[in-house]
């Protein structure tokens, strides 16, 4: 409950600054959403060469990148903190940071809220929407349910991946590299894994799970496939829970060893 | 005069050198990359042997030499032009006695060469190791394409010092830039070449610059385009290069007017 309440004062001062630059909040929205549609002209463009992709058809690839546009935008929201430790390590704002009662995890990700990003989830669902007509699916109201829980379990996988490598600036200040690396995995998980080879396939299920965020949950939804990948959906919230568990672990780790940046 | 403008290659060259082990990465975060197209097309091609005139090997190929191109011609000449707008620098350099843009221009040349040297060669040597790539034995292809390369970082470096000053008009041009990067990516051919485009978008590319970037040289090195086509390429590229120029000249010109420089 206190915590909500200081999302909900942290998101009203976000609100008070970015009013004041109300055109830049919709050129970020619109320049988040160009990168999201380039990527969805590309599947469209290639439909236009096969109708199926490692036995997925059109509308069911576009269904699964809807739907990892939902946990995308709920985590990038919150787990905005691509300079973590160039700004709170290098920089020694983690001092300020460890004076306040509050967790340090969670203050971090508040103090880099980034709400644009929310606007990816909603047309994301809408995308999802669009393809319903052409998905011979029966929706019931488990199905919702079911789809707010996966929508969480892959927000946490991101999350507990991201947690974990904005970590490592604990124990290293020098920049690794290693977050731009891990970001541009992430866009193996959108697409049907079958079509990658075995070990490819491994990371993505079992030690970067980027499969957990796009194709599995998306597919639980979906006709059953040749590899019944759809059998993995429900260990989703397990995986973002193991995940984003061992990341607030090492997190908690980093924060004991942090000695401040000296001045 | 042109000594003093080496030596702007030659400092940024150096400056790029000491900060080298970012880039090692950089060579794993296009391999990735590259990776995943090569993936999602060889499942597009399927069993079919030949889509829009590009064989799968073609199509690895293709990708390879384009991604690694984007890795030599890259620059942030846009970040640095409306960086140096919006902290007032640009003004002290306007009244030096050389031209800003032809300063930039070299800087970014000074990038170019380093990146060709440590990251686009060392890098299309690694890819040619993971993905079946077919290297043409043709030197004369070979020879043609570098000199191509050398216009598409040029078009390339032009269409960024346009949208850098663009920070003269505007107060934040940030959404500008992330939107010209994304969108020069596709039109370049990078992740998929003009040929595959839906017929209505592939005939309005024929009217812009961006093809000339990555998608025409990329098409010759793969043999899609004959060799006895490239001075039409050479063409296109010239072509392209003396337009945009002009854009540039107008946007200096009216900018020197509208100077302004927020606090100080």
């Amino acid at each position: 409950m206190r915590l909500l309440m200081l999302f909900w004062e942290y998101f009203k001062n976000y609100a008070k600054s970015k009013l004041a630059y109300r055109a830049d909040f919709w050129v970020e929205v619109f320049s988040d959403l160009l990168q999201q549609g380039i990527n969805l002209v590309i599947i469209l463009i290639m439909f236009q060469h096969t109708t199926l992709l490692g036995g997925w058809s059109q509308p069911e690839v576009i269904f699964v990148y809807g739907f990892f546009m939902v946990p995308f935008g709920i985590f990038s929201m919150f787990f905005n903190m691509w300079n973590f430790g160039e700004r709170y390590i290098v920089k020694g704002e983690m001092d300020r940071i460890l004076t306040r009662p509050a967790h340090s995890l969670f203050q971090v990700m508040l103090e880099n809220l980034d709400p644009p990003s929310f606007v990816g989830s909603i047309i994301g669902m809408l995308v999802m929407a669009s393809c319903l007509p052409y998905l011979d699916l029966k929706l019931t109201l488990l199905d919702g349910i079911v789809f707010i829980v996966l929508v969480l379990g892959a927000v946490l996988v991101y999350g507990g991946i991201y947690t974990m490598l904005s970590a490592i600036s604990f124990f290293s200040d020098s920049p690794t590299g290693i977050v731009p690396l891990i970001y541009n995995v992430q866009s193996y998980g959108r697409y049907p894994i079958n079509i990658y080879n075995k070990i490819i396939r491994f990371v993505l299920t079992w030690v970067v799970p980027f499969a957990f965020v796009g194709i599995i949950p998306a597919s639980y939804f979906l006709e059953e496939k040749a590899d019944n990948i759809a059998s993995l959906a429900l260990l989703t919230p397990v995986m973002g829970l193991i995940f984003f568990g061992l990341s607030i672990v090492i997190w908690n780790i980093g924060i004991r060893k942090y000695r401040g940046a000296g001045s | 005069m042109i000594s003093a403008y080496i030596d702007f290659i030659r400092m940024r060259f150096l400056m790029m050198l000491a900060y080298r082990v970012n880039y090692y990465s950089g060579i794993l975060i296009y391999a990735i990359n590259i990776g995943a197209y090569y993936f999602l097309w060889k499942a597009v091609y399927g069993s079919q042997e030949l889509i829009a005139g590009f064989t799968l090997g073609q199509m690895t190929t293709y990708l390879a030499v384009s991604w690694m191109a984007r890795a030599f011609y890259f620059n942030n000449l846009d970040r640095d032009i409306a960086n140096e707008i919006r902290d007032g620098s640009v003004a002290i350099q306007m009244i030096r006695p050389y031209n800003y843009l032809v300063v930039k221009m070299m800087q970014g040349l000074g990038e170019g060469l380093f990146r060709f040297m440590l990251f686009m060669i060392p890098g299309l040597a690694i890819v040619c190791l993971i993905f079946p790539v077919e290297l043409p034995s043709d030197g004369r292809i070979w020879g043609i394409y570098l000199t191509m390369l050398i216009f598409s970082f040029l078009i390339n470096s032009q269409i960024n010092i346009i949208t850098g000053l663009i920070a003269f008009f505007v107060e934040n041009n940030a959404g500008f830039m992330r939107m010209k990067r994304v969108m020069v990516d596709l039109f370049a051919g990078v992740m998929v070449p003009i040929a595959f485009f839906p017929g209505w978008l592939e005939a309005i590319m024929q009217w812009l610059p961006f093809q000339a970037i990555t998608y025409l040289p990329s098409a010759l090195f793969t043999g899609r385009i004959p060799l006895g086509e490239a001075y039409s390429i050479y063409l296109i590229q010239i072509i392209w290069l003396v337009i945009l120029y002009i854009p540039i000249l107008f946007m200096w010109k009216a900018a020197k007017k509208r100077m302004f420089v927020q606090g100080g």
